[in-house]
């Protein structure tokens, strides 16, 4: 019932969000001064091809008739034929999201296996000495460039002690284990800050509750008491917060790919944008504005599936 | 009801000796209980009654162990079963709270895992102190629920608690307290939360299960009529301190404190009501620089300079009951004088 309508209508609510994402996107050829469509065919385009894409997109006619073409052809993924590489943007675009996935879900799983021991252990004793390490030592992860971050980590685990390859995306599932773990590890580090001061308040505010006394007053033993009662609850809150900055991480594996030279749409975007292919910068763009916009439905549903609470409210 | 005879014969399960708790917080040190001695016998109920802050509720947290960060006790004993509870290490005492002690807090909505379904929460106790498997702890649970009269327990099993009303989760409260077969059950009111006529409900079920499995219970609670309806003996808080002490009726109707006549007389209904409702003048003492001499004296309109400096603990009167009162003679005659003026 409750949860049901929850679920339904945090879908729902993605359909305006999706087409603002659009919108933007659509709108981004218009802000490079000149002839779109030579911003999109490139400087050695005949007239004659110019003068097609003036029809087939309507570039003579409305804002809003232009936007009705643009999205019938994205609904037929159709994101326009790339410059450099002379293949279609969508089936580029799409043969690198999985290695963007994966640095993305990685260090997320990551940065929960960093944040959880060290937020329980902040939380055990409140202002105490290692509460007081735990919440300063982070700040400097965060303090550091990840681009810097992560040429150390290579430096200290790839070059010097060869445990992981300088770079690259390995294959199989073992072998992007492997090769991804130091990119992975770097964003990791740039989130574990914020989910541990996160997850630490909600430890804290979780302890001070009357149902963990109650479950004390049972004789629930310590490690039982934590992990039954004490996380379950505390890690609700801490999902919507890693959901927004997995948000704005997903922006920052643009940097880290080159770092490491992983073939995702990060780096597909770098390359792209230095080779002025612009129908592949707006189809990243739109994949980075999707993928966003899906990790926060997805936190969304987590916290849902969290929490037997949750309502929909107006 | 056990008589006096039977109590003695039988010993107390658990006494508390002169328990002190204290408090570190910002404007000093709290002392929320300052020396509370009590007994309680096999299948009794005792009641422990005054105003807000008198330390009802840390006496009880403190015999279960479960104390706010920052308070602690400092002295006394905590006898159960014989065995002094104060020493124990917080494991230790994992494995008492549960089959021998339990407790039930005043709102069962905040004191209920929010996440974690109901039945569950009844069938932990069992699981973790009983040794049963997950499928016969959730028989035991079923079988809780059914004795605490939740409708339907099959499909209530699996809901949360916010999908029960008040009353229904207070009976949850009462199943997890019941599901280790503990000794005793200390209530931090338990009905306050609730309406009247679920109150009613909720405090019979209680009084029967005491009965029916001879569990005694300390019951903390504001409501006069409620001591009277389940206590066999009541104990009297003020200012962290037990100030008198006795029979239910002889301390309801016959009180021989001006802290508990004026409790007395500030209640709506106990039996043969007195006129007026006259609240206690003045406020509760400060208990980080409690007054010298009797705590009350401030308040109480038979102070005598003697209360003002002489220490009062609590003194045996004919009748087994105590009090700390050094004029408690007075509230005597005030009784019998309001009762000639009809
Ligand atoms: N966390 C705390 N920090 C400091 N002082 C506290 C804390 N909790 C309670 N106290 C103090 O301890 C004293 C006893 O509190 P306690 O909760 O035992 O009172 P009570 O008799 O249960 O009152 P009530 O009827 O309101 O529940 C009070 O004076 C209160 O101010
Ligand atoms: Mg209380």
């Amino acid at each position: 019932m409750g949860r049901m309508t929850f679920v339904v209508h945090r879908i729902l609510m993605l359909v305006p969000v999706a087409i603002g994402v659009t919108i933007i996107v659509f709108f981004m050829i218009h802000l490079i001064p000149g002839d779109p469509a030579r911003t999109i065919l490139g400087i050695h385009a005949t007239p004659r091809a110019v003068a097609i894409l003036h029809r087939q997109w309507g570039l003579n006619q409305p804002l809003v008739s232009q936007y009705w073409l643009f999205m019938d052809r994205l609904v037929h993924g159709n994101l326009g034929q790339s410059l450099f590489y002379g293949a279609p943007a969508a089936s580029l675009i799409l043969t690198r999201v999985p290695a963007t996935l994966w640095l993305v879900g990685y260090a997320a799983v990551l940065a929960i296996v960093i944040s959880v021991p060290l937020a329980m252990i902040a939380a055990s004793r409140k202002d105490g000495i290692r509460d007081h390490l735990v919440r300063a030592i982070p700040l400097l992860g965060l303090g550091m460039p990840s681009f810097w971050l992560g040429i150390l980590l290579i430096y200290a685990l790839a070059i010097n002690t060869h445990l992981f390859p300088v770079s690259g995306y390995g294959t199989g599932f073992g072998g992007h284990l492997h090769a991804m773990f130091l990119p992975a590890l770097t964003v990791a580090i740039a989130l574990a800050p914020v989910v541990i001061r996160s997850l630490r308040a909600s430890m804290l505010n979780v302890l001070g509750a009357e149902y963990i006394t109650t479950a004390r007053a049972k004789g629930v033993p310590a490690r039982r008491l934590f992990a039954r009662h004490v996380l379950r609850n505390a890690v609700i809150p801490a999902v919507t917060v890693l959901g927004i900055n997995i948000g704005f991480l997903i922006g920052g594996t643009v940097v880290i790919e080159n770092v490491f030279a992983i073939p995702g749409i990060g780096q597909l975007m770098i390359n792209s944008i230095l080779q002025r292919d612009f129908p592949v910068v707006q189809g990243v763009t739109l994949v980075f504005g999707v993928l966003v916009v899906l990790v926060n439905l997805l936190a969304d549903l987590s916290y849902a599936a969290l929490d037997p609470r949750v309502r929909f409210d107006r | 009801m056990t008589g006096p005879t039977a109590a003695a014969a039988a010993g107390p399960i658990l006494a508390v000796r002169d328990l002190r708790v204290q408090i570190s917080g910002r404007r000093g040190t709290v002392r929320a209980v300052d020396g509370v001695s009590l007994d309680v016998v096999r299948g009794e109920a005792l009641g422990l009654v005054g105003e807000s802050g008198s330390g009802k509720s840390m006496t009880l947290r403190a015999i279960l162990g479960v104390l706010p960060p920052d308070a602690r006790v400092t002295s006394g004993q905590i006898l159960l079963d014989g065995a002094d509870l104060v020493p124990l290490s917080q494991s230790a005492l994992n494995r008492i709270r549960g089959p021998k002690i339990a407790m039930i807090f005043q709102e069962p909505m905040s004191a209920l895992n929010p996440v974690m379904r109901v039945g569950h929460q009844i069938a932990e106790g069992p699981r973790v102190h009983l040794g049963y498997s997950r499928s016969k702890a959730a028989e035991r649970a079923l079988d809780l629920m059914r004795r605490v009269g939740i409708p339907d327990p099959e499909r209530r099993f699996r809901a949360y608690p916010h999908e029960f009303s008040g009353g229904m989760r207070q009976r949850v409260m009462i199943a997890m307290a019941l599901s280790c077969d503990p000794e005793i059950i200390l209530c931090d009111e338990p009905t306050t939360a609730l309406d009247v006529t679920i109150q009613d409900q909720i405090l019979r079920l209680l009084a029967r299960l005491c009965r029916e499995s001879d569990v005694s219970l300390i019951f903390v609670t504001h409501d006069l009529p409620v001591v009277a309806q389940i206590c066999q003996r009541v104990a009297v808080m003020y200012g962290g301190q037990i100030i008198e002490h006795g029979d239910t009726r002889d301390i309801l109707l016959d009180p021989r404190h001006p802290y508990t006549l004026g409790l007395v007389r500030s209640a709506p209904d106990v039996e043969q009501v007195r006129e007026s409702l006259v609240p206690i003048p003045g406020s509760p003492p400060s208990l980080v620089s409690p007054p010298p001499g009797c705590r009350f004296h401030p308040r109480c309109s038979f102070a005598e300079e003697d209360c003002r400096v002489m220490p009062t603990p609590l003194r045996l009167l004919p009748g087994g009951r105590s009090t700390a009162c050094l004029h408690y003679e007075r509230c005597a005659e005030a009784l019998a004088a309001e009762q000639v003026t009809p």
